[in-house]
C-alpha cells in the first residue's frame, strides 16, 4: 500500500502537503476501509454463521427470520445493542471499565495490517509481519485483565485472571510453531512466507516435513486457546462464572468483546492459512491468471475459503467438546505442548540442515499421510452422521 | 428381625428407657426417652444383629392434644432389610433433645430443618440455624398453633379477602 | 456474609475470596446458593444456602383434602412429578387399606418410567452443559419433548401431571398411546448410544470427572445418599427391587451399579454412568409393562371424602433422584394431619460442604451436577 500512496504523491494529487500528513491520512482511511468493508461484516456474518452451524448441530434451526435465511441477524443485534442503556456499575473503575473493550478491539484489529487479502492487496507488508502479529494480539490480555478487574466483581476478576494466565501461557506454543515456519520460509514477512509456498498442496508448508505437520496442530490448538474458544473458553465459561470477565458489561461494550472474538476466529484461520496452507497461491488457470483483476479476485477467494474453513472448524469444535478445567489447561500447555513445540523447532532446524531446499519426496509422502488422516476422520464423521437419528414427530396434526 | 424382637432387645439393653411399643400398625414404632435416644440409636447402628446403617428420616410431629412434640426417627437397615420407628416425646414449651449428629452426619441438616420449622433445640449441634426460612423469621411454621407474622421486611403477609378486593 | 479475612502467610498478605454462586446462576439446578470461600481457584469451603424455593408444601398438606393434595405433590419435584404423586397416593392407600386395580398399577409403572426417562435426560443434559458441552443438552431436550408429548396424551399435562390418584390413575392409557410409546422406545434406545459416543467416551469429559469428589460407601450411609448417587458408590440398592411396591416384582430389569472402571469408585463419572445405564433399564421396563398391561378399570372406587382411619405410614418410591419417602399421619378426618416428604436431594446437599474442601470451583459445579440436586426437592 505504501507504493500506491507514493505513486499518488508523485502524480501530484496532494500538492503541498508534507508526506507524513498524507501517510497519516492514508493510514486512517485504510483502517476505516478495512474495518467497515471487511472486518465488521465478517465478524457479523461469522456470528450468524456460528449460530446457524451450532443450531444445525443441535438439531434445531437457529436465526432464520431477519433477512434471507437470517443473514441480517447481526445487524439487528448490533442496532439493538446500540440502543441499550449503557450501564456502568457505580463501583467500577471509571476510566478502565469503558476503556477495556476498546483495547481488546484494538489488539485484534491491528492484526489485519499484515494479513493479505490477495497477491498485492495488503495494508502493509512489514518485514517483521508474523512477529508483529503475535505481539499485537497479546494486547488483548491487557484489555481482558482491565475488564476483569475494573468491573469490581469477583466473578469478573476470576475470569480475567484465568484468561490472562491462559493467553500468556499459550503464546509460547503458538510462537514456537510459528517459529518453525519462519525457519523454513526464511522470512517473517507474511507475503514472503506465502510466496515461499506453492499452489499445490504438496508445496504447502503443512506437508513440508513431519515437524511442520505437528506444528500446524499445535498452532491451531494454541490459537483456539488464545481466542478463548471452547474447549478453552474458561474465562467466559457460562455455566461457572456467569459470563466471566464480561459479566458487568451490557449493550455495545458487551458486543465489542464478542465482535473481537468472532473476528479473531478469522485471524486464526488467516494466520493458519498464511503459515501452513499456502495463503493466496492459486492454481494457474489459463484464462484467469493472465488478467491482474481476475487473478486478484481468484487469489482473494482462495485465501478466504482456506481461512474461513478454519472458522467453521472452530465452531464445530465449540459445539462438540466440553470445557477443560483450568489446571488441566495449564498442564496441557506447559507439560505437553511446550516440549512438543520445542521438538518441532529443533526437528525443523535439523531437517533444514539435512535438506536445505526441502525434500520433495518427503512432502509428497506427508501429503499422502495427510490425505489418509483426513480420510479416516471423514469416515468417523460419516459414521456418526449415518447413525444419528432424526427427530421423531409423533403428533401428526402439528 | 421382627420389630417385636428389636423391641425386646432394646428393652434388655436399655431397661426403663424404651416403652410403649406398637407392633400392630403398618410401621411399628416405639417410644424412647428423650435423654437416651442418642445412645439407643448408636446401639442400634453398631449392633451386628440390628445393623441400622441409615437414618432414613428425622422429623417431628406436633401433637397439641397430648401436649407433646414428637421427634420421629425412621431407621433402616440395608443389610437386614428391616426398619424401625423411634419416637421421642418432648414438652411443647421448651422442646430440646441431644443431637444425632455424632451417630449419623445427615442429622446435621435434618435437625436444622426440624429446628427451623418446629422450634426443637438440639443440644450439641454444631450449626443450629434456620435452613429454609430467612434468618430473621419469627415463629416456627409447622406447629399447629403457628400464627403468621403480620409483615416481613415491610411487606404485609396478609392478603385482603377476595370480596373486598373485587369491591375496591 | 461478613467474614474476617484470614491472612495466609507473613511474607505475602493474601486473603481468601468469598464469592457467592447463585442464587441467580446459569447452572445451579434451580435456585440455590453457595457461599464459597476460595484461595484462588481452590475451595476452602462451600456452604450451601437453601430455602429460596420453600413453598411450605408440608404445611399445605394439613389444609387440603386427601384427593386435593395430589397436585401439590407434583410441585415437590417438578421434574419427577409422577413419583411424588405415587408416593403420596401409596401412603394414603396404605392408611386407608385401599386396593389399586391391576391395570392402574401398570399404568402407574408406565407413567413413572416415562417420567424417569425424562428426568434422567435432563440430568444428563444439564450435566454435559455444566461441563461445557452444549450439544448433548439440546439432543436430550429433543427426546424429552417427545416424552412430554406422550405425557400430554396420557394425562393432559407436560410437566406437573396430577395423574396418579388414590386408588389408581386419573385417566386410562389408550392402545393408541401404547403404540406411540413403543414407536418412541424403538427410536430412543438407539439414541442412548449417541449420548455415549458424544459424551461418555470423550477424553476431555472423562478427565474432568474421574477422581473428582469420590464418595465412599460409609460416607454414603452416614449422609443417607440415595438413588443413583448411592448406586454409584457400589451399593446395589434400589427400592423397586429391595422394598418392592406396585408390580415391579413381576418385571425383569437390572440395577446398574457404579464400578469405578474409569477412576475411583463413587466419583462423578460413576454417578453419570449409572444414570445413562438407568435410561436403558427404564426402556426395558417400559416394554415389559406395555406387553403385560391387563384389561380392566384404571382406578378403583374410592370415597369422594376419603377418610382413612387414624394412623401413620411411611412409604418409599424410587424416584430418579433417590428414594422419596412419604411419612403421612392421619387422624381420621378428611385432611391429613401431617405430610412429610423426604427427598434425596436434601441429603445430597448436606454432603456437598464436606466434599468441596480442596476441589476447584469448576469441580464444584461438576459435583453439584453429578449429585443431580434439584431445588424444588430440597426446599419443598
Amino acid at each position: 500500500m505504501q507504493q500506491f500512496v507514493d505513486q499518488l504523491i508523485q502524480q501530484g494529487y496532494f500538492a503541498g502537503l508534507p508526506k507524513e500528513v498524507v501517510y497519516a491520512v492514508a493510514m486512517v482511511l485504510a483502517a476505516l476501509v478495512v474495518l467497515s468493508v471487511f472486518v465488521a461484516p465478517l465478524a457479523g456474518v461469522t456470528s450468524w454463521l456460528e449460530r446457524r452451524v451450532w443450531a444445525r448441530m443441535q438439531s434445531r434451526v437457529g436465526p432464520n427470520r431477519v433477512g434471507p435465511q437470517g443473514i441480517l441477524q447481526w445487524i439487528a443485534d448490533g442496532i439493538k445493542n446500540l440502543l441499550k442503556e449503557d450501564i456502568i456499575p457505580t463501583a467500577a473503575d471509571k476510566v478502565l471499565f469503558p476503556l477495556a473493550p476498546y483495547i481488546v478491539f484494538v489488539g485484534f484489529l491491528c492484526a489485519f495490517v499484515v494479513i493479505p487479502f490477495g497477491g498485492s492487496l495488503i495494508v502493509a507488508d512489514l518485514n517483521i509481519g508474523i512477529l508483529y502479529l503475535l505481539a499485537v494480539t497479546s494486547i488483548v490480555v491487557v484489555g481482558i485483565l482491565m475488564a476483569g478487574w475494573s468491573s469490581n466483581n469477583k466473578w469478573s476478576l476470576l475470569g480475567g485472571m484465568r484468561s490472562a494466565a491462559q493467553i500468556v501461557s499459550y503464546e509460547i506454543p503458538a510462537g514456537l510453531a510459528v517459529l518453525t515456519i519462519v525457519f523454513v520460509a526464511g522470512t517473517m514477512s507474511t507475503q514472503g512466507i506465502i510466496q515461499a509456498q506453492g499452489w499445490a498442496p504438496w508445496d504447502w508448508f503443512l506437508f513440508y516435513s513431519p515437524f511442520t505437520f505437528v506444528a500446524f496442530f499445535l498452532y491451531f490448538t494454541a490459537a483456539l486457546a488464545e481466542g478463548n474458544r471452547t474447549p478453552f473458553d474458561i474465562p467466559e465459561a457460562e455455566s461457572e462464572l456467569v459470563a466471566g470477565y464480561v459479566t458487568e458489561y451490557s449493550g455495545m461494550r458487551f458486543l465489542f468483546f464478542f465482535f473481537a472474538e468472532w473476528g479473531n476466529l478469522y485471524v486464526i484461520g488467516a494466520v493458519a492459512t498464511i503459515l501452513f496452507l499456502g495463503g493466496w497461491q492459486a492454481p494457474p488457470i489459463p484464462w484467469v491468471t493472465d488478467q491482474p483483476v481476475l487473478k486478484g479476485i481468484l487469489q482473494f477467494v482462495v485465501f478466504f475459503i482456506k481461512a474461513y474453513l478454519w472458522v467453521f472448524v472452530s465452531m464445530w469444535v465449540r459445539a462438540t467438546l466440553p470445557r477443560v478445567r483450568v489446571d488441566q489447561l495449564m498442564a496441557l500447555c506447559w507439560k505437553y505442548m511446550v516440549p512438543l513445540s520445542f521438538v518441532c523447532v529443533i526437528g525443523t532446524a535439523g531437517w533444514m540442515v539435512v535438506w536445505p531446499h526441502g525434500n520433495r519426496w518427503a512432502s509428497i509422502a506427508m501429503f499422502i499421510i495427510g490425505v489418509i488422516v483426513l480420510g479416516v476422520f471423514g469416515k468417523r464423521v460419516g459414521f456418526q452422521i449415518r447413525h444419528s437419528r432424526p427427530t421423531l414427530y409423533l403428533k401428526p396434526y402439528i | 428381625m421382627e420389630a417385636q424382637e428389636i423391641y425386646n432387645k432394646l428393652e434388655r439393653q436399655f431397661p426403663g428407657k424404651v416403652g410403649n411399643f406398637h407392633g400392630d400398625v403398618f410401621d411399628p414404632y416405639l417410644n424412647v426417652d428423650a435423654r437416651s435416644i442418642v445412645d439407643v440409636c448408636r446401639y442400634l447402628r453398631d449392633d451386628p444383629e440390628t445393623a441400622f446403617e441409615v437414618l432414613s428420616d428425622l422429623t417431628a410431629l406436633d401433637l397439641p392434644k397430648v401436649d407433646s412434640l414428637q421427634v420421629v426417627y425412621h431407621l433402616y437397615s440395608y443389610s437386614k432389610r428391616h426398619q424401625i420407628v423411634l419416637k421421642a416425646d418432648l414438652p411443647r414449651e421448651t422442646p430440646s433433645v441431644s443431637t444425632m449428629e455424632g451417630v449419623w452426619k445427615v442429622a446435621n441438616w435434618q435437625e436444622r430443618e426440624v429446628f427451623d420449622l418446629f422450634g426443637v433445640m438440639f443440644e450439641g449441634h454444631t450449626d443450629l440455624r434456620r435452613i429454609m426460612l430467612p434468618e430473621d423469621w419469627i415463629g416456627h411454621p409447622l406447629r399447629k398453633d403457628y400464627v403468621e407474622q403480620e409483615e416481613y421486611d415491610g411487606i404485609s403477609t396478609q392478603r385482603a379477602p377476595l370480596v373486598e378486593k373485587l369491591l375496591r | 456474609m461478613s467474614e474476617a479475612a484470614a491472612p495466609q502467610s507473613e511474607v505475602f498478605h493474601t486473603e481468601d475470596m468469598t464469592i457467592s454462586i447463585g442464587p441467580q446462576h446459569p447452572s445451579t439446578h434451580g435456585v440455590l446458593r453457595f457461599v464459597v470461600r476460595t484461595d484462588g481457584e481452590v475451595i476452602k469451603d462451600a456452604i450451601p444456602d437453601v430455602g429460596y424455593l420453600h413453598r411450605s408444601i408440608e404445611k399445605i398438606g394439613e389444609k387440603c383434602t386427601w384427593h386435593g393434595y395430589v397436585p401439590y405433590t407434583d410441585r415437590a419435584d417438578y421434574l419427577a412429578a409422577m413419583f411424588a404423586n405415587q408416593g403420596f397416593c401409596m401412603a394414603a392407600e396404605k392408611l386407608g387399606s385401599t386396593e389399586v386395580t391391576r391395570r392402574g398399577e401398570f399404568c402407574r409403572v408406565i407413567a413413572c418410567e416415562l417420567n424417569r426417562l425424562a428426568s434422567h435426560l435432563i440430568s444428563v443434559g444439564t450435566f454435559g452443559q455444566d461441563i461445557g458441552a452444549v450439544t448433548p443438552f439440546l439432543h436430550a431436550l429433543r427426546e424429552r419433548e417427545t416424552i412430554n408429548d406422550l405425557m400430554e396424551e396420557i394425562c393432559g399435562a407436560r410437566l406437573t401431571y396430577n395423574y396418579i390418584r388414590i386408588g389408581g390413575v386419573g385417566y386410562d392409557i389408550t392402545p393408541e398411546t401404547c403404540g406411540k410409546i413403543t414407536v418412541f422406545l424403538d427410536h430412543f434406545e438407539l439414541i442412548v448410544d449417541e449420548y455415549n459416543r458424544l459424551l461418555s467416551y470423550n477424553k476431555i469429559y472423562i478427565e474432568r470427572l474421574v477422581n473428582v469428589a469420590a464418595i465412599t460407601k460409609e460416607e454414603a450411609f452416614q449422609y443417607n445418599l440415595v438413588g443413583p448417587n448411592l448406586r454409584a458408590c457400589g451399593v446395589k440398592w434400589d427400592i423397586r427391587r429391595d422394598i418392592p411396591y406396585s408390580v415391579y416384582p413381576e418385571l425383569d430389569f437390572e440395577i446398574p451399579v457404579g464400578n469405578g472402571e474409569k477412576g475411583t469408585l463413587g466419583d462423578c463419572y460413576d454417578r453419570y454412568w449409572v444414570r445413562i445405564r438407568e435410561l436403558e433399564e427404564s426402556c426395558k421396563i417400559l416394554r415389559q409393562a406395555l406387553k403385560m398391561i391387563p384389561k380392566g378399570p384404571a382406578i378403583s372406587k374410592v370415597a369422594r371424602k376419603f377418610k382413612p382411619p387414624a394412623g401413620e405410614a411411611y412409604v418409599r418410591v424410587e424416584a430418579p433422584r433417590g428414594d422419596m419417602g412419604f411419612y403421612v399421619v392421619s387422624d381420621g378426618s378428611e385432611y391429613p394431619y401431617r405430610v412429610r416428604i423426604r427427598t434425596g436431594s436434601f441429603t445430597a446437599m448436606a454432603i456437598i460442604d464436606k466434599l468441596s474442601r480442596g476441589i476447584m470451583v469448576a469441580d464444584l459445579i461438576a459435583l453439584i451436577a453429578s449429585l443431580d440436586v434439584d431445588a424444588p426437592e430440597i426446599d419443598r
